[in-house]
């Protein structure tokens, strides 16, 4: 699957998709095909405020648990409650009907600091 | 040095994802865990072992030699017979859980790769002066399974014996696809199956050969991730987990599997003493009330007292997809029906204890 080109990325594997001061955030093809299947996803609550590169939650595949990282800092304005059913989701459409959390962004010029679709999938294939 | 099967090729071949284990460098998955869990519960899985500890035992005393040695009874094995057995110290911590083949000319000692080198060594250290030959052949011979409800109808056009003759726990000498090999009726999975004990040049042709016949079956190769949920679900034991130097088989609900009725064996006063007590902690069956999955661990709540511990979790698609464990608890707390708190991250999650298997085939 190659990488959207009009997202962003982080070394962590999340993607950004980036529209005025909000932003969608969810995990890579790459992560997803890294942690196997999903069967769990825990997510920040709405209304917290997150900071770039915290760990706000953790994504948990059959055999392990892995800390959840945002890309980007802002407050969480809404969350894909579909994945408490569907946590596969994430497995199948990572870049579409898997996505994690919306943010209203404190700070969008931190987007310079993710990576393009081609730097990303450089390091992933490295 | 990570050592690697003689099938480790076709695994690579297959994309599976290699981890290390037990020394070998082993496949966990090749395609999803889920899928091939799904494969072996409806059809059939196809695993290499071939990294688990296999020892020879040959003479006239092996029997009543290992008999001394093991909690299970050795002697009283028909031939061409399979019987789970477990060796434990003075104090009757757990050595290691094995499957003892009583062969035609020999025994066939199977144990758990991650114990193979001290396994190797206890016996060695406890062997006769006389009448006991021991062989190690870790990682010389391979061993491959085929398990599930579909494995009767995919393994017997590829053998010259009939399965439905060879009864669970028993095994035979014969061929596949023209390979000699000991085919055993044991298994891990919680399902019917076949264990192939083969050489390590026939075993890369018979593995092509089954999977190529009967991919179209919907046979799967499958690693060790959807294993561990298989024998999860089934309720069978895994060494470091329900079973350690520090938890007896008695602990772990295998008192079936000990016979105190014997004369002697190392760790007898122990496991009576402790049988006898009623009074120690003991590993249960726990159902997770939530999504949140339990992992090993976890420490378990009853009543507000830290009770125990989880030591395997995950989620069990055989078992309505819940999410299941098993936890080493106090007795107050391991009662059928015992409300649980397993703390996650800091928050505690409700759980239940239940009886084990979580899951049976249907017969």
């Amino acid at each position: 699957m190659a990488q959207p080109e009009d997202l962003l990325y982080s070394k962590e594997h999340e993607w950004v998709r980036l529209d005025g001061e909000n932003a969608t955030v969810g995990v890579t093809n790459y992560a997803q095909e890294s942690l196997g299947d999903i069967v769990y996803v825990e997510l920040p609550k709405i209304g917290t405020e997150i900071e770039q590169f915290g760990n706000v939650g953790v994504i948990e595949s059959v055999k392990a648990v892995s800390d959840l990282f945002t890309p980007m800092s802002g407050k969480v304005v809404e969350i894909n409650t579909t994945l408490d059913g569907d946590p596969a989701a994430v497995n199948r459409e990572p870049y579409g009907a898997g996505w994690l959390f919306k943010l209203k962004l404190s700070d969008p010029n931190e987007a310079k600091s993710l990576l393009n679709a081609a730097v990303y999938e450089k390091i992933t294939t490295e | 040095m990570t050592r690697r099967t003689a099938l480790h090729a076709e695994h690579v071949r297959a994309g599976a994802k290699l981890v290390p284990f037990g020394g070998f460098e082993m496949p966990v998955q090749y395609s999803s865990i889920l899928r091939e869990h799904e494969a072996v519960r409806q059809r059939a899985g196809l695993f290499d072992l071939s990294h688990m500890g296999q020892f020879w035992l040959t003479g006239d005393t092996v029997a009543p030699w290992a008999d001394t040695l093991t909690t299970n009874a050795v002697g009283t094995m028909k031939p061409m017979q399979a019987r789970y057995n477990l060796f434990c110290d003075q104090s009757g911590g757990t050595h290691d859980d094995t499957i003892f083949y009583r062969l035609e000319k020999r025994w066939l000692l199977v144990v758990n790769a991650s114990n193979a080198d001290k396994m190797w060594q206890h016996l060695n250290a406890n062997r006769p002066e006389l009448g006991v030959e021991l062989e190690n052949q870790h990682g010389k011979w391979s061993l491959v399974a085929i398990q599930g409800p579909r494995s009767v109808a995919m393994l017997q056009p590829h053998v010259d014996v009939n399965l439905d003759e060879l009864k669970y726990y028993f095994c035979t000498e014969g061929h596949v696809d023209g390979a000699p090999a000991t085919i055993a009726r044991t298994g891990y999975t919680g399902e019917d199956g076949f264990e192939l004990f083969l050489s390590n040049n026939d075993a890369p042709r018979i593995w092509s050969a089954l999977l190529e016949a009967h991919r179209s079956e919907g046979l799967e190769p499958c690693g060790l991730g959807a294993r561990d949920v298989l024998r999860l679900e089934a309720g069978m034991p895994l060494y470091g987990h329900e079973l350690t130097e520090a938890i007896t088989p008695v602990q772990a609900g295998l008192s079936w599997a000990v016979k105190t009725a014997k004369p002697e064996f190392l760790g007898k006063e122990a496991l009576e003493r402790q049988i006898q007590s009623d009074d120690y902690s003991r590993i249960v069956g726990v159902v997770m009330s939530g999504r949140v999955p339990a992992r090993e661990g976890y420490t378990v709540w009853h009543e507000g007292h830290l009770v125990g511990s989880i030591r395997s979790g995950s989620i069990a698609p055989s078992v309505d997809n819940k999410n299941i464990a098993t936890a080493l608890v106090e007795k107050a707390a391991a009662t059928e029906g015992a409300r649980l708190e397993v703390e996650i991250r800091g928050t505690k999650h409700e759980a239940t204890v239940v009886p084990l298997p979580f899951y049976k085939r249907a017969k």
